[in-house]
């Protein structure tokens, strides 16, 4: 009985170690290296790249989530430091217009081959 | 029918040479806008001389400050270190500079020889405490009023025309 407790204690430790460190590989993977070219911070080997992730560690082990982590490190460099940068007011525009344009298309198309085809009959 | 074809083309035209001129306009390389116009972070900092912390708090007794990130290791930092000491003797301004992953010893000796423009001086070793002013690199300059907003930020040596600039607005 000992031993399987023992066991699960191990597991579980084990676990938490491993959700952990995928947290931080995941939150690593999501930043910019402001001085590198094109490099996520885990990526790159820089000064800079060093020190942030040194400082996410600092913040997962305060109890930071990832999203917290991520809004501290853009009030400081901007969205410009996040590969996802998050929704904003001037970005729908940017990211709804493909859209908009495929239905506008859409719409002609739709009208000028009614049109052809009523000029046909 | 024609018509609304060629305006519709048209208008086409204009959105893709509009999207790509602005794309190929946007520098894709960190700039300072966004830090500007924030309140700096409550903080406490190591002091130099490891005796006490300072906390950011305290720079709301002041009307201007510059915080000044450098290191002895740092060229650049010679270079701009005779503008800090031309700021310091301005009255309304205290300049704080924190010293960035640093050998205390060398930048001791970096002061003596080129004299001590701060008047507080903070120790960063490891370079984390930057990250709360948004510090990529040295020498970077920042300018904070009273309510601990970020006024204006100097990425790069402090020339000229930069001091021109800070005493004109520490003047008002």
């Amino acid at each position: 009985m000992k031993k399987i407790f023992i066991v699960l204690i191990l597991i579980f430790i084990s676990t938490k170690l491993v959700a952990a460190a995928n947290t931080k590989d995941e939150i690593l993977k999501n930043l910019r290296c402001l001085v590198c070219q094109g490099q996520t911070i885990s990526d790159s080997n820089s000064d800079f790249a060093n020190i942030i992730r040194s400082v996410v560690d600092d913040k997962i082990q305060e109890g930071l989530t990832e999203k917290e982590i991520y809004k501290f490190l853009s009030e400081k460099y901007g969205d410009w430091i996040l590969f996802n940068p998050p929704l904003k007011n001037y970005s729908y525009i940017l990211w709804f217009l493909p859209y908009v344009l495929f239905v506008l298309g859409g719409a002609i198309l739709y009208l000028m081959i009614k049109k052809t085809l009523i000029e046909k009959k | 029918m024609k018509k609304i074809h060629l305006i519709t083309t048209f208008a086409f035209l204009i959105f893709i040479f509009t999207t790509l001129y602005l794309s190929l306009n946007n520098r894709k390389i960190y700039n300072t806008k966004d830090i500007i116009g924030q309140k700096i972070d409550t903080v406490e900092l190591t002091l130099f001389d490891n005796s006490k912390t300072f906390n950011t708090k305290e720079i709301s007794n002041y009307k201007f400050t510059l915080f000044n990130f450098w290191a002895s290791w740092c060229a650049p930092c010679r270079k701009e270190h005779k503008n800090l000491i031309k700021l310091s003797k301005n009255k309304n301004l205290k300049i704080i500079g924190v010293n960035f992953k640093d050998n205390k010893t060398q930048a001791k000796e970096f002061l003596q020889e080129m004299g001590d423009p701060f008047f507080i001086l903070i120790s960063d070793p490891k370079g984390k405490q930057s990250v709360n002013f948004g510090i990529y690199g040295i020498p970077e300059t920042i300018l904070v009023n009273e309510d601990l907003t970020i006024l204006k930020k100097y990425i790069g040596p402090l020339d000229l025309k930069d001091v021109k600039e800070i005493k004109k607005i520490i003047k008002q």
